[in-house]
């Protein structure tokens, strides 16, 4: 039984499309209009778990999501001043993830698809953040590469139409973000690492210290970033043992600019050998200032020009979520009641 | 229950470390647990890929690290589930995250930073420790808890003494 034999799917463009994630930390949800206006975007960490944690990483669980999700997608349709009623259509995301957070919001969608009548379907996380450039003011046009670091993921693709991804490049060991993490837990910065070290980077020397950027021989457009944070863990045990101060903004600035060497290297050549003259950089650690100032700068130099996706949509948000399931919905897809999410990204294959 | 003297293996290289791991994924049988301990840097997940090259995990899979995805799964010979629990805050929560069905299940299951299990800690493992002693050399501290795991004892032996 396929939920678009029960239901007609908004004809035109004019529809207005609810998103819902819930992958990783964040539950969040979000109304877009006319395929790529922001009414409302709301992220559990904004509101209540927010004031209650402190601004504290937020309690990471499914049950999380749960206590989240009503109140969020309340919050949303509040702020846009919209009822379900108006709502054309779903957008959710499917995975890749932990299923039982991802299925928290999949459930959530279904329920309210099936109940109010309202078509929905499912897409893939990753797409959500590679398309997350378009809901700026500074789109590019397809064909483009674009390269994805956060938290979980580090990977490039060639993109050539909303809904066709090639991947070209990604991490054999640690995510970008996660490197900021972990080397901020090696200097007992807290968590999440990026917006600290980013900070305390703007008042250290970034050639201080000579870490390795792994390069992974000539034409390899994958990451490692395992050896760098061991290379900074031996830096900062050395340091100490020898009896020496720490100086903790130079160990910031050297890390930062070993991970934005190589994702500006990797970008370009990912561009270079792509035959496209446009980089998108999305993703949590897109958010950080050095990195696409430098990007930009060296693309610029090249005859590249580079898109960094808007800052409040670097990070995990719904908005990427409803935009990338807008084109879908016009081509007429619609998701099975009987599907399930998926812990692996497809897309995350060698095609 | 049957405890062991632990084993201690020296990894100068990154080839034996890659040795060790495929050893360990070849000998895995379903249900087995692997938990793997030591400081950020000292290399779990590294050990960790090269078990799954040992249970069969095809090559266009690459391992990555689970920390902030907190469980990885991969095909092969048989299933491997990869846990992270760093970020986790206590039992509770692994509990509501289903994980303790996977540890029980028809795969093998390498879990980095266990101490979150707790009391959940199962009984039957195997525990590798990782310790620095130099910037690319490593010292493993394996420790056998059950009576499942005689005869990965002693090839373990047989790997290390034909070093």
């Amino acid at each position: 039984m396929y939920l678009n034999h029960l239901i007609k799917l908004p004809t035109t463009s004019k529809m207005i499309l609810l998103g819902i994630e819930s992958s990783c930390d964040e539950t969040a949800a979000a109304l877009l209009a006319n395929g790529r206006n922001v009414l409302a975007s709301v992220i559990n960490s904004q509101i209540d778990v927010h004031a209650r944690y402190g601004g504290v990483v937020p309690e990471l669980a499914s049950r999380q999501h749960v206590r989240n999700i009503l109140p969020v997608v309340r919050e949303t349709l509040d702020q846009a001043g919209i009822t379900l009623d108006q709502v054309d259509g779903i957008v959710v995301t499917q995975g890749p993830g932990l299923v039982g957070c991802l299925l928290v919001g999949f459930s959530f969608a279904k329920a309210v698809s099936l109940v109010r009548r309202i078509p929905m379907l499912g897409v893939d996380h990753l797409a959500g953040h590679l398309l997350s450039v378009f809901l700026g003011d500074d789109p590019p046009e397809f064909p483009f590469v674009a390269m994805v670091a956060s938290g979980g993921h580090t990977s490039l693709f060639k993109v050539t139409s909303h809904t066709q991804f090639q991947l070209v490049g990604r991490t054999r060991d640690d995510a970008a973000g996660e490197a900021f993490d972990k080397v901020a837990k090696l200097l007992g910065l807290g968590y999440p690492g990026g917006p600290v070290i980013s900070r305390l980077a703007s008042d250290g020397d970034c050639e201080k210290i000579q870490f390795p950027r792994a390069r992974l021989g000539p034409g390899s457009l994958d990451f490692s970033f395992s050896g760098l944070k061991t290379a900074v863990a031996n830096h900062i045990h050395k340091t100490t043992e020898h009896g020496e101060s720490l100086n903790i903004p130079d160990v910031c600035a050297s890390f930062q600019e070993a991970v934005v060497d190589v994702i500006c290297e990797k970008s370009l050549e990912a561009a270079r050998m792509n035959q496209c003259d446009q980089i998108v950089l999305a993703g949590g650690v897109a958010a950080n200032p050095r990195l696409r100032l430098r990007l930009k700068e060296q693309g610029t130099q090249q005859g590249i020009s580079v898109h960094p996706a808007p800052l409040s949509y670097c990070t995990d948000n719904a908005a990427m979520i409803a935009y990338a399931g807008a084109n879908n919905f016009l081509a007429r897809a619609a998701i099975a009641p009987e599907s399930d999410v998926y812990s692996r990204s497809p897309i995350l294959t060698w095609s | 229950m049957k405890e062991s003297a632990a084993i201690i293996i020296d990894l100068p290289t990154l080839e034996q470390t890659a040795r060790l791991g495929r050893y360990l994924g070849e000998t895995a049988r379903a249900g087995e647990i692997i938990l793997l301990t030591g400081p950020l840097g000292a290399g779990k997940t590294t050990l960790a890929q090269h078990i799954g090259i040992g249970t069969g995990v095809p090559e266009n899979c690459l391992i990555t690290s689970p920390t902030f995805s907190l469980l990885h799964e991969y095909p092969g010979r048989l299933p491997l589930y990869h846990m992270d629990l760093y970020r986790l805050s206590g039992e509770e929560e692994l509990e509501e995250l289903g994980f303790t069905e996977y540890m029980y299940g028809n795969g093998l299951t390498i879990i980095e930073w266990p101490d979150r299990l707790g009391s959940m800690l199962p009984k039957e493992k195997i525990e590798v420790e990782l310790h620095f002693t130099g910037d690319s050399s490593r010292r493993a501290t394996i420790s056998f808890h059950g009576t499942r795991f005689d005869q990965i004892k002693q090839g373990l032996d047989k790997i290390t003494t034909t070093e």
